[in-house]
């Protein structure tokens, strides 16, 4: 009484050749990672050292280390995390818990995602105008990490908005059926249940962030300096910005020394997002409901 | 002593009417039911009461209110006002707090900070709600974690730890095995003495063992109110109640 019939017969050869067809395509995508990392890897690891990380270039950048770069990355990141991140939950818990659904509302919405689809040079082009010179920050750690703040602004909004509204509203009812204000609903049920998400979102705006060129480029990032920065104020060096310099701009550069700069930094993106990652999986492991 | 007083009261979200001219009143320490259908406007009913019309801009509500004699549209301090009606819902809402943090949570927002004076009140709202036995030993674990009957009991917990004045259920059995619908009834008939509680069930034999009066919805209109008893004995104003009670539709 199972026999195959014509059409469940036709129904399954479809379906394995959709299978195939998805998997491979699948496939395919992992490979220009693969291919990516083995190279950096193959190239660059053998210039990673102690001293490599930890000491600035000499000989017209052709030698020596990446440490005012690295440290300039890591300011650059952190300047604009303490900038966007307050700024971007305390908007999106406005957006998403506060603010009526009414055409306003929805611009603010609709100019969020148009700032996300802005293009770096716009914003770095913003960010001269408004940072460097209104405000006079000039070239500077603060005015480039206000451009990147700017910048990864709508994707801290958009995860930390997702995650409160993955809370069910169910228990936003309940909370206000028992006589709690909309701050107490929030602070007691709504946050402590979206933080896994907005950290995530956080971290991986840290990483897209950090591999930045364009914003910094006329903000605040120099193409080389003697010494380190002493306050926000001074301008720093990058290590997007110099492996765009050492494998571009300068003459007699040894082949893998700007595969070790790009090795270093796609390791510190690679190293936060498994951060993320692994965060999420552990917070995942106690969801709640 | 009259608790609620139901005055010509109509809701409506956007164009659409939910409820039309409805007049009742809920008596102290009784059991008032509520039955009709599904969309005979019962719960836009228990939402008006609390003033949830608040969260939601499409819906407007006309006529009045009163609650312990003031027109619950005219209260400021709405937040004092839910604060003394608990609701349980269709569906148990666990919240994902610990089973002690769910029961203390209502007397946290009214600024208990007190440890032993929480303990005394989440002991003796989850014993009040048939639930302690089952949970004493583990209050730590999460009340979103719980089966669907005991989550009931829990939100009953709740309800109760807001020291409520009168209790409204929205068709709590749902999702709630019998033996456990029974508990909770057991519950409810003891705590008739100490609050007033409203009771929409879409079950009429629910009302008959509970409710000392009750209002029969359809449609957006009460269509009838009277003694349970009555109801269910034919003595109706409107042939629409004996079909309802009786099963012919619905």
């Amino acid at each position: 009484m199972f026999e195959a019939t014509q059409l469940n017969r036709k129904n399954q050869s479809r379906q394995k050749w959709f299978r195939i067809g998805l998997g491979s395509m699948t496939g395919l995508l992992i490979l220009p990672v693969v291919l990516i990392l083995t190279t950096l890897i193959y190239k660059g690891a053998p210039v990673i050292s102690f001293e490599f990380l930890f000491t600035g270039p000499t000989n017209g950048m052709t030698a020596g280390g990446i440490f005012p770069a690295l440290l300039g990355t890591v300011l650059l990141v952190v300047v604009a995390l303490l900038a966007s991140v307050p700024l971007g939950v305390a908007a999106a818990i406005y957006l998403s818990e506060y603010a009526p659904d009414n055409w306003f509302t929805r611009a603010i919405n609709l100019a969020i995602i148009n700032l996300a689809g802005v293009p770096s040079i716009v914003h770095a082009l913003f960010g001269v105008g408004a940072f460097v010179i209104f405000f006079k920050f000039g070239t500077s750690i603060l005015a480039a990490s206000l451009t990147l703040a700017i910048m990864t602004l709508p994707v801290v909004i958009v995860a930390t908005r997702e995650s409160l509204q993955a809370v069910p509203m169910a228990f936003r009812e309940a909370c206000w059926n028992m006589g709690a204000t909309r701050w107490q609903t929030i602070r007691r049920v709504v946050l402590p249940n979206a933080v896994t998400g907005i950290l995530t979102g956080v971290i991986l705006e840290v990483s897209r962030t950090a591999g930045e060129t364009a914003p910094i480029m006329f903000t605040g990032a120099a193409f080389f300096l003697p010494l380190l920065p002493q306050g926000v104020f001074d301008q720093t060096m990058a290590l997007s910005l110099h492996l765009f310099v050492v494998s571009t701009q300068v003459p007699g550069m040894p082949e893998s020394l700007p595969f070790g700069v790009a090795l270093v930094l796609i390791s510190m993106v690679l190293l936060m997002n498994s951060a993320s990652i692994a965060l999420r999986m552990y917070l995942r492991g106690k969801k709640k409901w | 002593m009259v608790k609620l007083d139901v005055k010509d009261l109509t809701i409506r979200y956007g164009q659409e009417t939910a409820l039309e001219g409805v007049n009742f009143e809920v008596h102290e320490n009784e059991i008032f039911g509520i039955i009709g259908p599904a969309n005979a406007g019962k719960t836009s009913f228990l939402k008006a009461v609390n003033r949830m019309d608040m969260f939601n801009t499409d819906m407007k509500v006309e006529g009045n209110i009163t609650f312990n004699n003031v027109d619950v549209q005219k209260i400021r301090n709405v937040y004092g006002l839910r604060s003394r009606i608990g609701v349980v819902f269709p569906l148990p809402v666990g919240l994902p707090l610990s089973i002690y943090d769910n029961v203390a949570l209502s007397p946290r927002l009214r600024g208990e900070k007190n440890r032993a004076e929480l303990d005394v009140i989440v002991e003796r709202c989850l014993t009040r709600a048939a639930l302690w036995g089952e949970v004493k030993d583990r209050l730590d674990s999460l009340g979103s974690m719980l089966s669907g009957g005991q989550q009931q009991r829990l939100t009953i917990a709740r309800a109760l730890s807001q020291d409520p004045e009168m209790l409204m259920l929205d068709e709590f059995s749902i999702a709630v095995d019998p033996v456990t619908t029974m508990r909770i009834e057991d519950v409810l008939k003891e705590l008739k003495s100490e609050v007033t509680i409203i009771l929409v069930t879409n079950l009429v034999q629910q009302a008959r063992r509970l409710a000392d009066r009750t209002a029969f919805f359809l449609g957006g209109s009460c269509v009838e109110v009277g003694v349970t008893e009555d109801l269910f004995t034919g003595e109706v104003k409107d042939q629409r109640t004996r079909d309802y009670v009786e099963g012919r539709f619905g």
